[in-house]
Order: structure tokens, then C-alpha cells, then sequence
């Protein structure tokens, strides 16, 4: 039996070689790819954390819908691999700003013994089941979620006219 | 258990590599792909901090992230195909007509 600490590790890396990667690679399709492998390896996390329904919701949505998404519109532009440099300017201060996000979070832990000591759960508290997270999603966030419907049924009519060939009495 | 406070080390580096996806590459499904793993950053958040005391609220919000990550994407998608009739390019170096 895999201990809780090993698969965090095991996933933690998954996620972050994959992610490395999804920035390193050239080809757009091998991006893609490796961003599937980082979406796995998120979604292990999610198991570590005992949300196991969100793990298998990113493995569905995102590792399933989203990356197929992204595969079908690659292949339909059929693009060569080169890509021009980034500017010097926007690598730097890329860096810096990731240098800053991960100092922020680390930064606090690193100084107060009470946030790196893990919290004793309270066992009362509804877990992440299905059951109870729908309850939570009709009852305490029934507006977000028909917002997020509404959303959606916009982003889909937005989605057809922007990519709907444009007839030819039209000009764009 | 693993303390949170791995989890959150964990979202900054997956974040931080987001941020320098999106502003290094010029390949807009790249720099999309950037955008998902800085969602993703924030999904890890929050299920991390939701883990010890309510952890299916944690759950639900990272639905709604996951939706609009989901809405996002087929959008961006749309954009980056009219932008390739446009251009016949993806490059967002390319686009550069309201630049003065």
C-alpha cells in the first residue's frame, strides 16, 4: 500500500515535469500532451486530498474534453513547429514573477512553525462525496450555478459564431 | 497526512511555470495551454484549503473553475481558429494591427 506522502511526491512530480514541459516543448502537439500528463497528475493530487470525485472530473473534462479540444484544433491548422523567440524583456520578467508567486506562498510557511504543522481535521464536516457536494450545489450555490450554466450556454453560441465560416456576401 | 502547506508549494510552482508559459511562448495554443495549468494551480488551492474543515464546498468551487475553464477554452479556441483564417498563423506576434 502506497503511503499518503509517497503518492503526493509521486504525483506532485508527475504534475510538475509535466507542466515543465507543456512550457519547454516546440511543437504545440507535444505540449498538448505532456499538458494531459499534468492533468493526471493534478487529478492524483485531487485523490491524495480525498476529493476523489474532482479527480475524476479532471480526468473527464479536462484530461478527456479539454486536451481533445485542443488536439482537434491543432491538427485542423496544421501548423509548422516554428515559433518565433519570446523577447528577452517578457523571459526575465516572466521569471521574476514566478519567483515572486512561489516566495510569497513559501515565504509565511517558512517563518511560522503553526502554518507547516498539518491541522487536525474536523471530522464532523461533510465530506467531498457526490452526494454532498451536490447538496452544496443546489442549495448554498444554486445562483453560481446557474450562473455557470448561463455561461456556458453563452460561451457555446459565442464559440459557433466565431468559428462558423463566414458566408461569402459577408466580409468577415 | 501531508500538510497543506505542501499542497500550496505544489500550486505556486504549477502557477509559477502557468506564468511563464503564458509570457515566454508566442504560440497562442500555447499560451492557452499556460492559462489551463494556472487554473489548474488554483483548483489544487482550493481543494487543499477546503481539505481540513469543509472539504465538499472546496469540491464545488473547484467545479465552477473547471466550468469556466471549460467555456474559456472553447472561446479561445474559436479565436485562435477565425484569428488562423485572418492570419494563417497562430503566433501572437503576428497580430499587431493596433499597435501604434
Amino acid at each position: 500500500m502506497l503511503s499518503e506522502r509517497t503518492a503526493f511526491l509521486v504525483f506532485s512530480a508527475i504534475a510538475l515535469i509535466g507542466a515543465a514541459n507543456v512550457v519547454t516543448r516546440k511543437n504545440p502537439v507535444h505540449a498538448a500532451l505532456w499538458l494531459v500528463g499534468s492533468f493526471l497528475g493534478v487529478a492524483g493530487l485531487f485523490l491524495t486530498l480525498g476529493a476523489g470525485l474532482l479527480g475524476a472530473i479532471q480526468v473527464m473534462v479536462y484530461a478527456g474534453a479539454i486536451m481533445v479540444l485542443f488536439l482537434f484544433v491543432i491538427l485542423l491548422l496544421n501548423l509548422d513547429v516554428t515559433e518565433g523567440d519570446g523577447l528577452s524583456f517578457a523571459r526575465g520578467a516572466s521569471f521574476l514573477a514566478a519567483i515572486a508567486t512561489l516566495a510569497l506562498v513559501a515565504l509565511p510557511f517558512a517563518q511560522s512553525r503553526e502554518l507547516r504543522a498539518a491541522a487536525t481535521p474536523d471530522h464532523a464536516a461533510p465530506d467531498a462525496s457526490a452526494g454532498n457536494v451536490a447538496d452544496l450545489l443546489f442549495t448554498r450555490y444554486a445562483l453560481p450555478f446557474e450562473v455557470v450554466s448561463l455561461l456556458l450556454l453563452i460561451a457555446m453560441v459565442g464559440a459557433i459564431h466565431l468559428a462558423r465560416r463566414p458566408r461569402r456576401d459577408e466580409s468577415v | 497526512m501531508v500538510p497543506q502547506a505542501w499542497y500550496l508549494i505544489v500550486s505556486a510552482l504549477l502557477f509559477g511555470l502557468g506564468i511563464v508559459g503564458f509570457v515566454t511562448r508566442r504560440n497562442s495554443l500555447v499560451m492557452f495551454m499556460s492559462v489551463e495549468l494556472m487554473l489548474n494551480a488554483a483548483n489544487l488551492v482550493f481543494v487543499a484549503g477546503a481539505r481540513d474543515h469543509f472539504p465538499a464546498r472546496g469540491t464545488a468551487c473547484a467545479l465552477f473553475v473547471i466550468a469556466v475553464a471549460a467555456a474559456e477554452v472553447a472561446v479561445g479556441l474559436a479565436m485562435v481558429l477565425a484569428l488562423f483564417r485572418l492570419k494563417k498563423s497562430v503566433q501572437a506576434d503576428d497580430v499587431r494591427e493596433l499597435r501604434a
